[in-house]
């Protein structure tokens, strides 16, 4: 990992990836989309309006999951100090808010026809919509301080205190909830879900993992390059 | 060690004590929104009695978050904060202090003060017991969060707005596990467990804020 450290051998290797990812991505896309659209059957209680679910599912899951590797990328930056680590974790920030955002948006025009409104204060939506703005809070801190290295040692806590946060909303949301309105839970019970409906959600999974994959490194490479534009303005400055 | 923490606290307060203004300020809001809730929704006796721990709970809440942004930025734009960085006792504990204070001077009061003022909502005088009980344990775990809060945006210039952001998602829990420890809404049975998972989240938040904000402060004052 540590041989990343520096920015061109991280570059090198990003470019050389990228391709593949997208290739990756694409194909992904197209089979899961297929499987999603055509070959899997109407739900038979929904219809038509469960297919969303293929979008919906994986943008919920990639909301977490970025939350997540934004955190640990936060960790890796305070134990190993890995100087591309600040960077990875404040490129996640806006990837992982935007999954999340999907994922309520498409919720919510999944929940429409099916429960009868828009928003539901569920415990699971809850706990996105916390989420969501714990993406906003670190987004915030790092447009909010100018100098860069002081931003990303505040950026990491906040990161840290939030990946302790969210198992603590979840368990306080669903604690809330089951007293409040337990009959509108809405759950895809595990053996509830067939295997042609299945395969489907978890190609499209893997799709939104990769496609994750590629913006993380395009918005890295732009990240190292504004930071090479920063120095050299400094430089610039210096010189006058 | 303690005696210099304890010497931190007493200079908090005397501060606190000179100046005023933040305890009057919170409790002015408080005082509003047991005023306002009422001719908000209509004087209807059971509605009110059944909002009432919800609305005094987020009274508290907003009250104590509308302080936290202060919580540090004075002290750091006049150079204490430098000096204690200094001092032999660990940064964390500094902090620690620096939130217990805040607690001291304007959550707890906060906390004892609102529970009376409820009577405003309607609610009954034997009702009062568990509402002190669950205010005093969560006002503690809402200086300690806004004490993040306060750290994280010390040394902006507009703080005031990212503060309520950043907190917010902390709240969450304190504020669901306050008002069912409360019992008026979820009926008594729950009422225990609530509360002892309320102390459960105080105690985590006395762990995990002076760490975080002695560590956000630190950024800050390099």
């Amino acid at each position: 990992m540590q041989q990343f450290a520096n920015p061109t051998r991280f570059l090198k290797l990003a470019n050389a990836v990228l391709p593949y990812v997208w290739a990756i991505t694409a194909l992904l896309f197209a089979c899961g989309l297929y499987g999603a659209l055509v070959s899997s059957p109407a739900d038979y209680q929904q219809g038509e309006t469960a297919r969303i679910m293929y979008v919906h599912v994986p943008a919920a899951w990639m909301g977490l999951l970025v939350y997540c590797v934004m955190a640990g990328f936060s960790a890796v930056a305070i134990i190993f100090r890995h100087p591309l680590a600040d960077a990875a974790a404040k490129t996640a920030a806006p990837i992982g808010a935007v999954f999340c955002f999907l994922a309520l948006v498409t919720g919510s025009i999944w929940g429409k026809p099916m429960w009868g409104t828009w928003w539901v204060w569920d415990a699971r939506l809850t706990s996105m919509f916390v989420l969501m703005l714990l993406y906003l809070g670190y987004i915030a801190v790092w447009r909010s301080i100018e100098e860069p290295t002081r931003a990303a040692a505040i950026a990491r806590i906040v990161a840290i205190v939030g990946v302790i946060n969210v198992p603590i909303v979840k368990f306080s949301v669903d604690w809330w909830n089951t007293l409040h309105q337990p009959t509108s839970v809405f759950k895809l019970g595990g053996p509830s879900i067939s295997f042609s409906m299945l395969w489907p959600l978890l190609v499209m999974g893997l799709a939104y993992t990769f496609l994750y994959l590629g913006l993380q490194l395009i918005s890295m490479r732009s990240e190292i390059a504004t930071r090479k534009l920063r120095q050299a303005r400094l430089i610039e400055i210096g010189k006058r | 060690m303690l005696q210099s923490a304890l010497a931190l606290i007493n200079r908090d307060m005397a501060v606190a004590r000179a100046q005023g203004g933040g305890l009057g300020a919170a409790l002015g809001f408080i005082l509003a929104v047991m005023v306002l809730v009422p001719l908000a929704l209509g004087p209807d006796q059971m509605l009110l009695q059944r909002l009432a721990p919800g609305m005094m709970w987020l009274a508290l809440l907003l009250s104590v978050l509308l302080t936290a942004d202060r919580m540090f930025a004075q002290d750091f734009e006049d150079g204490s904060l430098d000096i204690m960085t200094m001092a032999k006792i660990p940064f964390e504990l500094v902090t620690l202090t620096k939130a217990l204070a805040h607690w001291l001077t304007v959550s707890l009061p906060l906390a004892i003060i609102t529970p009376p003022l409820g009577l405003l909502l309607s609610i009954e005088a034997n009702q009062l017991p568990i509402l002190f009980v669950s205010m005093i344990t969560g006002s503690l775990a809402l200086s300690l969060l806004a004490s993040i809060g306060g750290a994280v945006t010390a040394g902006m210039r507009r703080g005031g707005l990212l503060v309520s952001l950043l907190i917010l998602p902390l709240y969450v829990p304190v504020l669901i596990f306050g008002v069912s420890a409360t019992g008026v809404n979820i009926g008594p049975a729950s009422a225990a467990p609530a509360l002892i998972v309320l102390c459960a989240l105080t105690l985590v938040s006395l762990v995990v804020a002076p760490w975080a904000s002695a560590a956000a402060l630190k950024a800050y004052l390099r």
